[in-house]
């Protein structure tokens, strides 16, 4: 039996729990449904052909962006239990039992990291990029559906350890030695470990995809003094993905081969150096929150600039910022744990270079002030998305220099003020930088915007939420009370966490609204309809296509003439009352769909699941699958499919005539 | 109406192109081989980058043998230089299975492939005789932290190269089966890049374990 099922067995699911059961089981009843709908609709085989096996980057953009919103509720979902616990377990257990407690906060930041904030991002670069820069598809179409599914099977796998064993209770990184097989005997650091290896690799393929899409994929006449500062940022963020995720892998593997074969990479015996796990994981860490925040920096940028009506303010300036920031962000690291005892010189220069990003950043708040002053400002959702970002963002950096101070940093170590600070950063900069996204690109996306009201609605209730959640978590740190805790007797505390839970309170009304927004939305889409391909007045590329775009993006490469490339063409469109010249249309080739992606993440979720619970037999045969779908994949014959050139034209001219429309509109008004 | 006076034409081609886009902007996408290429060194860059947080540990773990025994009574420098020279003359060999492959000779191309396949094989198999002898002595993984650093590196080194021998064999089928294809000398591209990248490596590795080791 052990040779079958390694050490999986019956007593691995948690039937004496109820809560993970039964939202597990809802979880289940709900994708059952889901799955029967489709299926009695006769939807499966469009989503198989349209959706599952495409290569196309909006598509695959537009799952990423799904992946992470339905993350969010799980995330949510265990933030929101830990604020009640917390709320309620003051002399009292509370009650989540602390293996529960434990498990539930490590999911958290696990989730939120790897499965909400990097698919988010991953989603609205995969979707905005190519169409930014002029092209029709990202550098390596397959391998972006390999790395979607890659993602997926990371989170699958998360979501798994819910009801097949447990997940791990470290913490959202395994720190050592307590992760070592001597301390953390069962499977959830397994699990950890192999989801996060896996969706690894598909970062790492999604950010070198991404860093050739931009070195080397862009319209004629798009120099880098032209792209749009979205594209600088992704760069930046994808150059740290490449030289950040590799880390990770090692790091993992070391620890993987600690806990399976007894190395002593981490461990109190034989040598093992548990701190060399803290430089090394957090050579990865601190990179990637940068990796997260740059790409929101470039959506402010964009969101700012357009609904100002102007250029952002310093271009120059804000590549030199971003590119400091993609540099400084592998130099800081040691400041995650100025309590190791590197010494007081050692601390004094990493504090003083973390002190130092705050100038980059800065340069970044100045620019995005200066755009918007001055502008025609139109305060839609977009912009107040960013808007309530630059004041929340500022506060946060500056508890961050705080926190930068060595001498500080000792007494606020594994505080709640640290937790306050880096939510602070992360729902300010990162998740608010999402929801601008996803406000300012949906409509490009899907052909119809998101409803404006309810919108804003959501905003507010996000952003007072968000005080009123995570203020008086600055205030707990200094009273003292450290992260992680499962109950309390300290009254003092009390008060505080109770309006903590208020504002999640706050913050879940604006998660309805947002669930509100999406389905009216859908529902009245005809009046949200937009018409013409450009419904903010944009200013790059992206809008120079219609919404939806075609699959191939653009009938014939746009040809850049100047920064804001599209506001230059429709000035002069303005200006002449007629648009550029029919083009001469020709055929074009798109690569062809491709199920790899689906089946290689099939046999890495196999692989994953089989190490975990040390089936041996079965993560040799995934191991294999994946070989032969690659194997499979290298011997097709037919890789491109041609799309006429009179197809292309038809396409083309309904987009003119809905510019040319416009143009007339514009000029009636 | 003609281009010049309509400065800026929504599409249409340059008339002024010199030879294939390299990607800087001015001419429009590269062309596919050179994306794949420099996407490649991209992912190579990124691997050299995973050894490196290897080499490090290795570095931090080098004198924490824990009472074991150190690099000095258990590196045996002759059997390390027939690995070395079984994994360069592969590369010169991998360099000829690329010229075989620009001359679109099957011949040139599998023999080259051919001899690339056993020097890596030889390699290879002295490597595990290798840690087959040092587990032998009671100087496994598991003995100090010093050990499984060196097993993690160097097997990590050698577990590149074994994907590398499957990598080629697969190559080599896939020339047979279909011939000097555009995407598959894309792949043979990759495949030497890859195979000299690994050459890179094991020089660090021979020059940081071996040589500063068996010195120590």
């Amino acid at each position: 039996m052990s040779f079958l099922f390694g050490k999986l067995s019956w007593s691995a699911v948690p039937l004496d729990q109820p809560l993970p059961m039964v939202s597990a089981g809802v979880i289940g009843l709900a994708l059952a449904g889901v799955a029967i709908w489709v299926i009695r609709k006769g939807w499966a085989p469009y989503l198989w052909r349209e959706w599952i096996t495409s290569v196309d980057h909006k598509r695959i953009g537009v799952m990423y962006c799904v992946l992470a919103l339905v993350m969010l509720l799980r995330g949510f979902s265990d933030a929101i239990l830990m604020r009640s616990q917390q709320a309620v377990a003051f002399h009292a257990p509370g009650f989540l039992p602390p293996e529960h407690y434990n498990q539930i906060f490590s999911a958290h930041g696990t989730i939120m990291i790897f499965f909400v904030g990097m698919p988010f991002m991953f989603g609205l670069m995969n979707f905005v990029l190519p169409l930014q820069l002029g092209v029709r598809d990202v550098a390596f179409p397959t391998l972006n559906s390999v790395a979607f599914w890659l993602t997926c099977s990371g989170a699958l796998l998360v979501n798994i350890s819910l009801v097949v064993g447990e997940f791990q209770r470290t913490g959202w990184l395994p720190y050592p030695p307590l992760s070592e097989i001597a301390y953390s005997p069962g499977v959830g650091v397994d699990y950890w470990l192999w989801a996060l290896s896996i969706s690894g690799v598909g970062s790492l393929i999604g950010g070198i995809n991404l860093v050739t899409t931009i070195l080397k994929m862009r319209a004629p006449g798009m120099n880098y003094m032209r792209m749009p500062m979205f594209c600088w940022t992704a760069l930046a963020s994808n150059l740290l993905i490449v030289a950040a995720f590799p880390i990770l892998t090692a790091t993992s593997a070391m620890l993987l081969l600690d806990r399976y074969v007894g190395f002593h990479f981490f461990t109190n015996t034989g040598g093992g150096n548990m701190m060399m796990f803290m430089n090394l994981i957090w050579a990865w860490g601190h990179p990637e929150v940068y990796i997260l925040i740059l790409p929101a920096f470039g959506i402010f940028s964009e969101v700012i600039s357009t609904f100002s009506g102007k250029p952002l303010f310093g271009y120059r300036s804000m590549v030199l910022a971003t590119l400091a920031i993609c540099v400084l962000a592998f130099m800081v690291w040691l400041h995650h744990f100025f309590t190791m005892g590197a010494g007081a010189n050692v601390n004094a220069v990493f504090g003083i270079l973390t002190t130092v990003i705050a100038v980059p950043t800065g340069v970044k708040v100045f620019n995005w002030l200066f755009t918007l002053y001055g502008g025609s400002v139109r305060f839609s959702s977009a912009l107040l998305w960013s808007l309530g970002f630059m004041v929340t963002f500022v506060i946060g950096g500056m508890t961050g220099v705080l926190l930068a101070v060595p001498p500080a940093d000792f007494l606020l170590h594994n505080s709640l003020f640290l937790v306050a600070h880096f939510h602070n950063v992360i729902i300010g900069g990162v998740l608010f930088g999402a929801f601008a996204g996803y406000t300012y690109w949906f409509p490009k996306a899907f052909g119809f915007r998101l409803h404006e009201g309810i919108g804003k609605a959501a905003f507010w209730f996000w952003l007072t939420g968000f005080y009123v959640a995570f203020m008086p978590l600055y205030w707990l740190g200094f009273l003292g009370m450290t992260r992680r805790m499962q109950h309390y007797d300290v009254a003092a505390w009390r008060p505080w966490l109770l309006v903590a839970a208020a504002g999640v309170g706050l913050i879940l009304i604006g998660v309805v609204l947002q669930a509100i927004q999406l389905f009216t939305s859908i529902r009245d889409r005809e009046s949200l309809r937009d018409t013409t391909g450009d419904p903010w007045d944009g200013r790059s590329l992206e809008w120079a296509t219609s919404s939806p775009p075609p699959v191939f993006n653009f009938a014939v490469l746009p040809n850049v003439q100047s920064e804001d490339a599209y506001w230059s063409m429709k000035s002069a469109a303005r200006e002449q009352q007629r648009l550029a010249r029919e083009p001469d249309y020709q055929a074009i080739e798109m690569p062809r769909n491709s199920p790899t992606g689906v089946v290689c993440a099939f046999f890495a979720t196999v692989v994953g699941f089989a190490l975990i619970w040390h089936i041996w037999w079965l993560a040799i045969f995934g191991l294999i699958g994946a070989y032969a779908t690659f194997a499979v994949f290298a011997w097709r014959d037919i890789t491109e499919e041609e799309i006429s050139a009179a197809e292309v034209g038809r396409m083309d001219r309904e987009n003119r005539e809905a510019r040319i429309e416009a143009l007339h509109a514009a000029d009636r008004a | 109406m003609s281009a010049a006076a309509d400065p800026r034409p929504l599409g249409g081609n340059r008339a002024d192109r010199r030879g294939p886009s390299t990607g800087a902007g001015r001419d429009g996408p590269a062309s596919t081989r050179i994306v794949v290429g420099f996407g490649f060194w991209i992912f190579l860059l990124s691997d050299i980058v995973m050894f490196s947080a290897f080499f490090a540990a290795y570095a931090v773990l080098a004198g924490a043998t824990a009472g074991g025994p150190s690099g000095l009574q258990l590196f045996d420098l002759k059997s390390v230089a027939w690995e070395t020279g079984c994994l360069l003359l592969s590369s010169f060999a991998c360099g000829v299975a690329s010229v075989g492959a620009t001359l679109k000779s099957f011949r040139i191309f599998q023999i080259a492939m051919a001899a690339t396949f056993v020097l890596g094989a030889l390699f290879l198999g002295l490597e595990i005789k290798e840690f087959v002898g040092l587990v032998a002595r009671g100087a496994g993984p598991q003995r100090s932290a010093f050990l499984s650093a060196f097993f993690a590196l160097v097997g990590c080194h050698g577990l590149h190269v074994t994907i590398g021998l499957l990598w080629l064999l697969t190559m080599m089928a896939q020339v047979q089966s279909k011939g000097f294809r555009e995407d598959i000398q894309r792949r043979i591209l990759c495949f030497n890049l890859f195979w000299h990248a690994l050459d890179i490596i094991w020089v660090g590795v021979f020059t940081i374990v071996y040589l500063l080791g068996a010195g120590l």
